[in-house]
């Protein structure tokens, strides 16, 4: 390759609120076409569309999340287009004065750790779905119109589709945690566009870029930069020319096609929205904000490792969501030994959840009901194999680990005073094993213990009950 | 001071505008955006040096609402000045771009 990759990205992420950015028509999926949706969305004479307060804390949290400024006077702007998923012909948008700028990620790639800087995140609302169908014909649903969006761009500091997605995986992360957004690409509730230009090694000057869209996964950002990368550098060899154009990836083919020549920002026509004053955040309501952010998940798994002594993978396993994270923290805090815990939550409650295809608030299960299991196992209380019944019953009903354990008599016999009458019986009725043991057949001793453990049901304690069979066979 | 509108200018804004006019129409809205720009231009003159900047006309600022949901608009009525319509949805002549979805 004698060129170097520049990839910038413009995030779209929508904000979970329960009404629109500028209207109150629920902000909701899943309803029958045009029927979440209202007059101030169609931009109707005589409407007002008026700010979402929801809409900008969520805004600001995933700001400052991101380590932006926040510009604490800040205002909106139209920006006018036309076309059928917008019925009001603009969208309302910010341009000069964004919600936030500056900010920074720190993304890794190969071990090494590059920050990525953060041009701006700003408030929008987003446009209607299109159905193309294969008659001619398009089909409008405005439902998701007006619905909050921060769109996040980034600085042109990604030399690879690899840090690209890596920039976006870490994006998604942050964002998860602040609890704004689903942030699944999937599903459209994040969104990605991503600018790719190349450059002779050693030239400062930016070369022409092209913009990709249609990249509806992680995977295909990376797909799609890659293809590009490649076409890019073909043209160049070629001698041939970059135009600024707009792309879309396909995913059949994993190719990029024309759309259309990219649109300067000048055509449009931005001007201040005169439906909308000014917007004042005030130090306090900023500070709150501040406040109410949770700590990040780079920050998680570097406490976990240093303070909890638990693994980096683990680490990295406990804060894939804020969900689990939250959990592993509170079965620790209810008293449970952070690695136990840790095992428990990747092992048995994550294999529960992929079984049964569920999520973890979907179950019973509590930390607190999590934390005393683990130490009623860690005290003897109960045998390893107990736990697991006693596990699947918290995770599907629910209830108090201990009172469960009392209630079902799943307590442990480790009381050697009742263990011995059942091990005379055991030795009286089995000579034919203590000899077996004697003559060095080590299994007898297997079988022995097993007789006792269906006795008891599972509930004898098989190391006491190891001992005192040695003991009470000496003796005979 | 002309500010020389060309009728070159003029028929890019109104592509952008979705607008149509015949050739012999071009020089009329150059010389009338041309009047709106001079106009403009001597705005530019005033002395604004001890006027506060603002980005809007009136005295009000930081007005929110709560992020309460209402029923959306009933949709026949929102339909009542749609063209056509099919299953709840509207129907239009099919689009090549994605255009700004998801601006």
């Amino acid at each position: 390759m004698n060129f170097e990759t520049v990839i910038g990205l413009e995030v779209h992420v929508e904000l979970k609120t329960d009404s629109k950015m500028f209207s109150p028509a629920p902000a909701h999926y899943g309803a029958e076409p045009n029927t979440n949706t209202n007059v101030i969305d169609w931009g109707y004479p005589g409407v007002l569309p008026v700010v979402n307060k929801r809409a900008v804390e969520f805004g600001m949290r995933a700001a400052l999340a991101l380590n932006c400024e926040i510009t604490q006077e800040t205002k909106f702007d139209r920006k006018n287009y036309f076309y059928p998923d917008n019925p009001k012909a603009y969208q309302i948008s910010q341009f000069d004065r964004p919600l936030g700028t500056n900010g920074w990620i720190d993304i890794e790639v190969d071990g090494k750790t590059k920050r990525i800087r953060i041009e701006r995140v700003h408030l929008e609302e987003d446009a209607g779905k299109n159905i193309h169908g294969t008659d001619g014909y398009s089909y409008v649903d405005l439902n998701r119109q007006g619905t909050p969006l921060i769109e996040i761009v980034s600085e042109a500091d990604m030399s690879s589709p690899e840090e690209a997605y890596a920039y976006l995986d870490a994006l998604r992360q942050v964002i998860l945690f602040t609890g704004v957004s689903d942030v699944k690409m999937e599903e459209g509730s994040m969104r990605c566009d991503a600018n790719i230009s190349l450059r002779p090694f050693g030239q400062e000057e930016f070369g022409t870029k092209t913009e990709l869209k249609n990249l509806n996964s992680l995977n295909y950002v990376r797909k799609g930069l890659q293809h590009e990368q490649i076409r890019q550098e073909k043209v160049l060899m070629a001698g041939g020319r970059i135009e600024q154009e707009t792309r879309r990836y396909d995913e059949s083919t994993g190719e990029t096609i024309l759309m259309r020549t990219k649109e300067g920002s000048s055509d449009y026509r931005y001007f201040p929205e005169p439906d909308i004053p000014p917007l004042v955040i005030s130090d306090e309501w900023l500070e709150n904000v501040r406040q109410s952010i949770p700590e990040m998940p780079k920050e998680r798994r570097a406490r976990y490792v240093k303070e909890l002594g638990i693994p980096e993978y683990d680490a990295e396993v406990l804060t894939l969501t804020k969900t689990m994270s939250d959990f592993f923290e509170a079965t620790v805090q209810n008293g449970a030994d952070a690695k136990q815990a840790s095992n428990w939550l990747m092992g048995e409650v994550s294999a529960y959840l992929n079984s049964e295809k569920v999520e973890l608030e979907d179950t019973q299960l509590t930390p607190e009901n999590l934390a005393a299991m683990i130490n009623l196992i860690e005290d003897g209380t109960i045998s390893s194999k107990i736990a697991k019944k006693l596990f699947r019953e918290l995770i599907q009903n629910g209830g108090d680990a201990k009172k469960v354990v009392e209630e079902k008599g799943w307590v442990q016999l480790s009381d050697p005073a009742k263990l011995l009458p059942l091990i005379t019986e055991v030795l009286d009725n089995n000579q034919q094993s203590i000899e077996d043991f004697r003559n060095g057949k080590d299994r007898a001793i297997g079988f022995l213990v097993g007789q006792i453990m269906k006795q008891t049901r599972g509930q004898a304690n098989p190391g006491v009950v190891n001992k005192l069979l040695m003991e009470e066979i000496k003796k005979r | 001071m002309s500010t020389g509108i060309t009728e070159e200018q003029v028929r890019e804004i109104a592509r952008l505008a979705k607008l149509e006019f015949e050739d012999k129409e071009l020089p009329v809205f150059a010389d009338e955006l041309e009047n709106i720009v001079e106009m403009v231009e001597k705005l530019e003159q005033v002395n604004t040096k001890n006027v506060p900047g603002t980005y809007h006309g009136i005295v009000l600022d930081s007005v929110m609402r709560e992020d309460k949901a209402e029923e959306g608009t009933d949709r026949d009525e929102l339909f009542s000045n749609v063209k056509e319509t099919e299953e709840g949805f509207i129907k239009v002549p099919a689009m090549i771009d994605n255009g700004e979805a998801g601006a």
